[in-house]
């Protein structure tokens, strides 16, 4: 296998700031009448096929207060496990469904939540099956570079035993940290960004 | 322009050394926001090699003229006109076609319009302080704005952060997502901020800083600054693509 060597260095991170919200979803901070709506606050609409849940979770730091003034972005695959994304080559996702998600956390709660759908299984790289996950993207004030995880389901214990991700994780409480707990149609996963249950992050 | 195949390899792995890392007291916020386990390495997915598109009908065509998004009809912000352009390239150097780039920023005067800032700087009525561009064929970008000013935050007793805009790039891929900030060439205020000092390696702040690009000044209206932004790049094989695809 050939492969092509990087050339340039990637750009620095720097942090997303106080202020991440007044950028990337202006409306919810009160600037208004510059864009129409936000961009990723809806990820469905009538036609998307495919089990109904919502997502919600608080982002919290090391003292386990919540954190105010963080934005997550989640990115899955549709009902049947296909992306809606160019890179995605074994066939069509569902045109009803963004696959892509962004919500400031609350301004005191650092509360978030998405409503979307339950993803279909994705194979990893191997060719197995990973258990049915949604990948949080997560910046705030005071983190440097951009925090990588995922969120996997509570019912889908069978799946997750099985998934390659989850078995470099490899220690059962951590593990714990990547998965929702559900309630009716609502998954609850909390980011616990330091301490004894810190929520594993990944180098991706 | 003939149409490409989308890229559908892995990402270089990052290079966290290049990268600041996540614990640093200087910057007080980092201490209690920063994991202390080791993250776990992973194989690319099609989880991270895939993301979203962004069409140009996503955004509006004021969308990056920050002088004029917010203010009233037939007035404009204040401060120094500025144009700041430039490449969104992958590590191998391509341009990348597509991307979306926010940016945000303080006034003129270093006052952010938000209900949390507390400086006593002024607000500007006709500055709103967000943009957004997605990038062309070869990757270019460009937007209006005026010169930030720069601001005092509470970190040490006196520091201030120099002059920035801050930038979120959206690539390809979900593992390509990348928030920084841009400084000014000759701003003093750069060495000297706990926050850009998270990056530890001098050539790295300095990809950070945007010289003053005279050929692109456009007299008696604006001056001009070059920010060329890098994202990561993608593994290419031969097996996946053919040669000229390189
Ligand atoms: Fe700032």
């Amino acid at each position: 296998m050939t492969t092509y060597p990087a050339i340039v260095k990637e750009t620095p991170s720097q942090t997303a700031g106080p202020y991440v919200h007044i950028g990337l979803t202006p409306n919810h901070c009160g600037i208004t009448g510059v864009y129409d709506a936000d961009l990723g606050i809806e990820m469905v609409n009538d036609k998307t096929k495919g089990e109904r849940i919502n997502i919600q979770g608080r982002v919290l730091d090391g003292s386990g207060a919540p954190v105010a003034d963080a934005l997550v972005e989640i990115w899955q695959a549709d009902s049947s496990g296909l992306y809606n994304s160019p890179a995605e080559r074994r066939g069509e996702a569902d045109p009803n469904f963004t696959g892509w998600g962004r919500c400031p956390t609350n301004g005191e709660s650092g509360v978030y939540s998405f409503a979307t759908i339950k993803p279909g299984r994705v194979p990893y790289v191997d060719g197995r099956l990973m258990a049915p996950h949604i990948t949080f993207w997560i910046v705030a004030r005071g983190i440097n570079l951009g925090l990588q995880t995922r969120m996997y389901f509570g019912d889908e214990a069978e799946a997750n035993a099985m998934d390659p991700v989850l078995e470099k994780v490899r220690q059962p409480d951590r593990i714990e940290t990547l998965i929702a707990a559900r309630k009716g149609n609502v998954f609850g996963f909390d980011i616990r960004l330091q301490g004894d249950r810190e929520t594993v992050f990944f180098d991706i | 322009m003939q149409k490409k195949e989308p890229e559908t390899g892995a990402f270089f792995p990052r290079d966290r050394t290049w990268q600041p890392i996540a614990y640093t007291p200087w910057y007080k916020t980092s201490i209690l926001r920063s994991p202390q386990k080791a993250l776990i390495s992973l194989n690319n997915t099609l989880s991270e090699i895939t993301g979203p598109v962004f069409g140009h009908s996503t955004i509006g065509e004021a969308d990056n003229d920050l002088i004029h998004n917010f203010a009233k009809p037939g007035e404009s912000a204040i401060g120094p006109r500025i144009i700041v352009h430039g490449r969104v390239i992958d590590e191998r150097g391509h341009g990348v076609a597509g991307a979306l780039v926010e940016f945000w920023q303080a006034n003129a005067g270093g006052r952010y319009r938000h209900k949390n800032e507390g400086y006593l700087a002024a607000l500007d009525p006709n500055f709103g302080g967000c943009g957004r561009s997605i990038t062309d064929e070869q990757g270019y970008y460009s937007f209006r704005t005026v010169r930030p000013g720069p601001y005092p935050w509470p970190n040490g007793v006196n520091d201030w952060r120099p002059a920035h805009i801050h930038f979120s790039i959206f690539g390809h891929g979900f593992a390509q997502r990348l928030i920084t900030q841009m400084y000014f060439e000759g701003d003093p205020l750069i060495w000297k901020c706990p926050i850009v000092r998270t990056i530890s390696d001098e050539n790295a702040v300095r990809s950070l800083i945007a010289p003053l690009d005279m050929e692109n000044t456009i007299p008696m209206d604006a001056q001009a600054y070059h920010f060329d932004i890098v994202l990561r790049g993608r593994r290419s094989t031969l097996f996946e693509n053919r040669l000229e695809g390189n």
